[in-house]
């Protein structure tokens, strides 16, 4: 299934590439996330709980960033396992594009696949959903870097524990075009990722779960 | 004037006070001191090796007792579910009979299958627990579609590299390559028969339970035919001497042919209690029965018809492609075989029909018998491609069905499949059926609708079925591994009521009420006083259970036998009571008189007598009046008729509506008319169910079940169907005393055939696959009218 859609986020590209990159401006954005962990230079694996009406499901995904142009553009490649749910695979393109000094145009596109109760239930609507649980986590995100209180700043380094060190410049600054911001990315991106892959995951067990 | 009690009376289901009122006895409703809960873990993936199972978080979940794995019960030495029917090959060669363990072991072959148990003090805290499980999964290339498995290049099983599990065939290929020689004229099809997900209302269950005092074991399951799964849990799967598992099936919820089965969670119940020493519960949701439930149908065909110039028909090739899904299901390799093949006569006296039938494994939920069984599937291409031959050689419908029927007087009739009919009138049903719908007034009506804007068709399915699988030497000889017989005991109390005990199981049939009539009547006992038990293994003698419209037609008139021995010793202790001679007493109902005399004595003093023998010949006879009987039946029965129906399309959305509907079936003789019309009524819903709404949908790449639940499979409402015109033909069963043939698959033997003819005529096209739903309909609509697609 293809999912795909683009927002207009009233800040600067560096800007939301860095919040993108941002594992903590990510787990505010994205309900239900429990946890994040770095594999490696170029991938993560995060739990995150989707609860809904009485059930609940607790998605684990591993994804991994490829292709990766900061701060216009990864492809992120990963898979959510949601036991009894189901899992999801699947690939996200994520491209951000500078349509004024700070207007940021985010496009993404998600080639996933699902299985188990996500296949069985949610199949035909997992489109219309998905899309929302997109609205409500860029909304969120929009809000956020609208706020400044809220932290249209990156968080300081010793907020993002969890993140490889390397990483942790990339959040300090604007990137430049030094390796740093790539990896960087290559660990924010994958929240971004969750953006993407999670939308699908939860979007597909708020299907089922309801 | 119509009867109120006995055989042919509409007497009210004695049943219905308890379903209605909510006192059923279902096994979700069993709550057993110490009972715990299974669930089930069941794969994501359409095909998979189990690489590990980490259940540690798992096992330290709050309320578990433990979690069980393919492992553990191959270690336990818990063996595969059987298969009830070795089909051979053309070759010679068996059935490729891979192992279907009820808990995966190595590798999982379709999305739901059962891959760990969590078992825990509730049922949420297993659910919760399951979460926690740790499946480490090397997911492997699905086989999905039926049609090209052999080129699919990965195995199912590596025992059938080619996903081929039998190649076989059936009938004359000389004789019936030689009747196409000389055809004038040949008509071919190709066409899908759909598959389908049962959808019984109530959900499967099982409880298990063990006693370490006495070391038995009682399993509560939803099934069809309890005796048979202690039988295939004590004979194979779980090694158990007999005399220690007592089975029970109590009230079932529906079950049309998806409860016959041996399934997976009875072993794992069973398993799980003797190990917890603790009741254990599993109650399948419904989206688990999308996946755990054999599914029906699935057949790819092709077929050809060859013609006189007269339409007379010469010879029928059919090549079926049957699905089996991942595991060989407990009936599942007679199904498009001898359930199938055998009936490709229909109602024609087409002399040479040769069917070649491969049947292939896929990584999909197993497929078995659902409502008819091989016998809709029969009817389908014949009935279909008996309309598209009809079209191209422009003759009526009705009449070319009339110059091809077998006659009254042919009866009885050997067909080139291995049958032979024992009687019917099928022109009559077909003509009973015309008169019913009007058919003379169709083109009106057809006239009609287009003023509206709404095209009208009318379509007939002739069927014909075989039910009553028997005789059981017979069936042997064709692969069967179970005797096909039935059993009954009739126990006359000592105050004059009457138990009796049956080997068939009621699920909605109505069995206490229509045998109960029949007791009535050659007893002369009032209704209240009888009662049917059915369905637990320590009460019931050993019988087959209900299946392929069998339970009168076997099971029946096993009781009529017991029902006669209690009449015979009823008649011996009569002329003790009344001093006369055996021979000369008559026996009408209840009463038991010396012949030309007024000297009687009624059944209720005859069993007093034999309870309480002062005045009894003990010298001669033993106390007592309970009786039991086995019945294997001599052939077949052949319930039979003609269904119309007509539909109007929306050209516009593609909407097809049923507008009429007119049925007459030959059920032999009828116990009860109402219940025969409900059974006509359910089976006709589930034919158009088929026809127009149903359809199990997997992904052709990754094999995930993509209709899984009543958002995506649409099972038909009250307001998809139509008030349904029906009415019985009378033709007795020369080959069973009671002269009946049944009634439970008849209407989805034709329903679905009858439906897509009607819809093909109103479209005025050869053939469409089912079902036929608006977007399809559309779809053909538009590509017949290219003009207007290029606009």
């Amino acid at each position: 299934m293809d999912i795909s859609g683009s927002y207009d986020i009233p800040a600067s590209r560096a800007t939301v590439w860095a919040a993108i990159n941002d594992p903590e401006v990510l787990k505010a954005c994205i309900p239900g996330c429990d946890e994040m962990t770095a594999d490696g230079d170029s991938g993560f694996s995060a739990k995150v709980t989707a609860k809904i009406g009485p059930v609940k499901a607790t998605f684990s995904g591993a994804v991994r960033l490829e292709d990766v142009q900061a701060p216009a553009s990864y492809t992120i490649t990963g898979e959510g396992k949601g036991g009894a749910a189901g899992f999801a695979k699947g690939q996200a393109k994520v491209q951000l594009e500078e349509l004024d000094a700070g207007t940021t145009r985010l496009t993404y596109s998600v080639d996933a696949q699902v299985g188990g109760k996500l296949a069985q239930v949610g199949s035909r609507l997992i489109q219309g959903a998905a899309k929302k649980y997109a609205d409500d986590f860029f909304s969120t995100l929009v809000a956020r870097l609208s706020d400044p209180a809220a932290g249209a700043e990156p968080s300081p380094p010793a907020d993002t524990a969890s993140s490889p060190e390397e990483a942790a410049p990339a959040h300090a600054a604007a990137p430049s075009h030094s390796t740093a911001p790539a990896v960087a990315a290559a660990g924010g991106t994958h929240w971004a990722v969750y953006a993407a892959g999670l939308l699908v995951i939860a979007a597909a067990a708020y299907l089922l779960l309801r | 004037m119509s009867k109120s009690t006995g055989i042919g009376a509409s007497v009210k289901r004695v049943e219905d006070y308890r379903f209605l009122t909510g006192r059923g006895r279902y096994t979700d409703d069993m709550t057993r001191p110490g009972q715990c809960h299974a669930y089930i873990v069941r794969s994501p993936h359409a095909h998979a090796r189990i690489l590990s199972i980490d259940t540690a978080a798992t096992l330290a979940a709050p309320g578990v007792l433990t979690v069980l794995t393919g492992a553990d019960m191959v270690a336990d030495n818990i063996g595969s579910l059987p298969c009830g029917w070795l089909i051979h090959s053309r070759d010679g060669t068996p059935m490729k009979e891979p192992k279907h363990l009820p808990i995966a072991a190595d590798k999982v072959r379709h999305v739901g299958d059962q891959v760990a148990v969590v078992i825990a003090e509730t049922l949420q805290q297993a659910k919760d627990a399951a979460e926690l499980l740790d499946i480490d999964y090397e997911e492997l290339p699905a086989v999905v579609s039926p049609g090209s498995v052999e080129t699919a290049g990965t195995a199912v099983h590596d025992e059938a590299p080619d996903n081929v599990c039998y190649d076989w065939i059936w009938g004359d290929k000389d004789k019936t390559d030689a009747a196409f020689a000389q055809a004038a004229h040949v008509t071919t099809l190709d066409l899908v028969n759909t598959r389908l997900v049962p959808n019984a209302m109530e959900p499967r269950a099982a409880v298990g339970e063990y006693d370490p005092g006495m070391d038995e074991y009682t399993l509560t399951t939803t099934s069809q035919n309890p005796q048979l799964i202690r039988l295939l849990l004590c004979g194979f799967t779980m090694g158990l001497p007999e005399h220690k598992v007592r089975v029970v099936a109590p009230d079932v919820g529906g079950g049309f042919g998806s409860k016959i089965y041996h399934y997976a969670e009875e072993v794992i119940v069973v398993y799980a209690a003797r190990r917890l020493k603790r009741p254990v519960k599993w109650t399948a949701e419904r989206s688990e029965s999308f996946l755990s439930d054999a599914h029906g149908r699935d057949h790819l065909t092709h077929v050809e018809l060859a013609m006189d110039p007269d339409g007379l028909f010469l010879g029928m090739r059919v090549k079926t492609t049957a699905n089996m899904g991942a595991y060989l299901s407990t009936f599942s390799s007679c199904i498009p075989t001898i359930l199938y093949a055998t009936l490709l006569s229909g109602q024609y006296k087409t002399p040479a029909i040769h069917a070649e039938v491969k049947a292939v494994f896929t990584n999909t939920v197993p497929v078995d018998a659902y409502r008819g069984a091989g016998r809709p599937e029969a009817c389908y291409l014949i009935e279909r491609i008996v309309d598209v031959a009809a079209r191209e050689l422009g003759i009526d419908r009705a009449e070319l069905r009339r110059r091809n029927f077998i006659p009254p007087e042919m009866m009885p009739y050997d067909t080139p499949v291995g049958l032979q009919y024992d009687s019917g009138n099928f022109a009559r049903n077909l003509e009973d059926a015309l008169a019913l719908i009007d058919y003379d007034g169709f083109p009106a009506r057809r006239a009609e609708s287009a003023t509206r804007g709404k095209r009208r068709g009318i379509g007939f399915a002739s069927y014909i079925e075989a039910c009553g699988i028997a005789p059981s030497n017979v069936a042997g000889a064709l692969g069967a591994r179970a005797g096909l017989y039935d059993s009954a005991e009739v126990r006359f109390h000592p105050t004059g009521s009457v138990s009796v005990m049956v080997g068939v199981h009621s699920h909605g049939q109505g069995h206490e009420t229509t045998f109960a009539q029949i007791v009535s009547e050659r007893l002369g006992v009032p209704m209240e006083k009888i009662e049917i038990v059915h369905g637990d293994s320590a009460k019931t003698p050993f019988g087959m259970g209900t299946y392929g419209s069998r339970s009168l037609a076997v099971g029946g008139m096993a009781m009529m036998k017991a029902i006669d021995k209690v009449i015979a010793k009823s008649k011996k202790i009569a002329a003790h009571l009344l001093e006369a001679s055996a021979e000369d007493i008559e026996q009408d109902g209840g009463v038991f008189r010396v012949a030309g005399t007024d000297r009687s004595v009624d059944i209720a003093a005859i069993a007093g007598a034999a309870y309480v023998p002062h005045n009894y010949p003990l010298d001669e006879l033993e106390p007592g009046l309970d009786e039991q009987a086995f019945y294997d039946p001599k052939n077949f029965t052949f319930p039979n008729g003609t269904q119309i129906c007509e539909v109007e399309v929306d050209p516009e959305t593609g909407v097809v509506k049923i507008v009429r509907f007119a049925a007459v079936d030959d059920f032999g003789r009828v116990i009860n008319p109402m219940i025969v019309e409900g059974q006509v009524h359910g089976g006709l819903v589930q034919g158009i169910g088929q026809a127009l709404l149903e359809h199990a949908i997997y992904d052709e790449d990754s094999g995930q079940l993509l209709t899984g639940s009543f958002m995506d499979y649409a099972m038909p409402r009250a307001d998809d169907v139509p008030d349904f015109e029906v009415k019985t033909n009378e033709v007795l069963c020369t080959t069973n005393a009671l002269g009946v043939k049944g009634c439970g698959e008849a209407g989805t033997i034709g329903g679905a055939a009858c439906v897509m003819n009607a819809v093909c005529d109103a479209l005025d096209i050869g053939h469409m696959d089912m079902p036929a739903s608006p977007e399809r309909v559309w779809r053909v609509l538009r590509d017949s009218r290219p003009a207007m697609a290029a606009e």
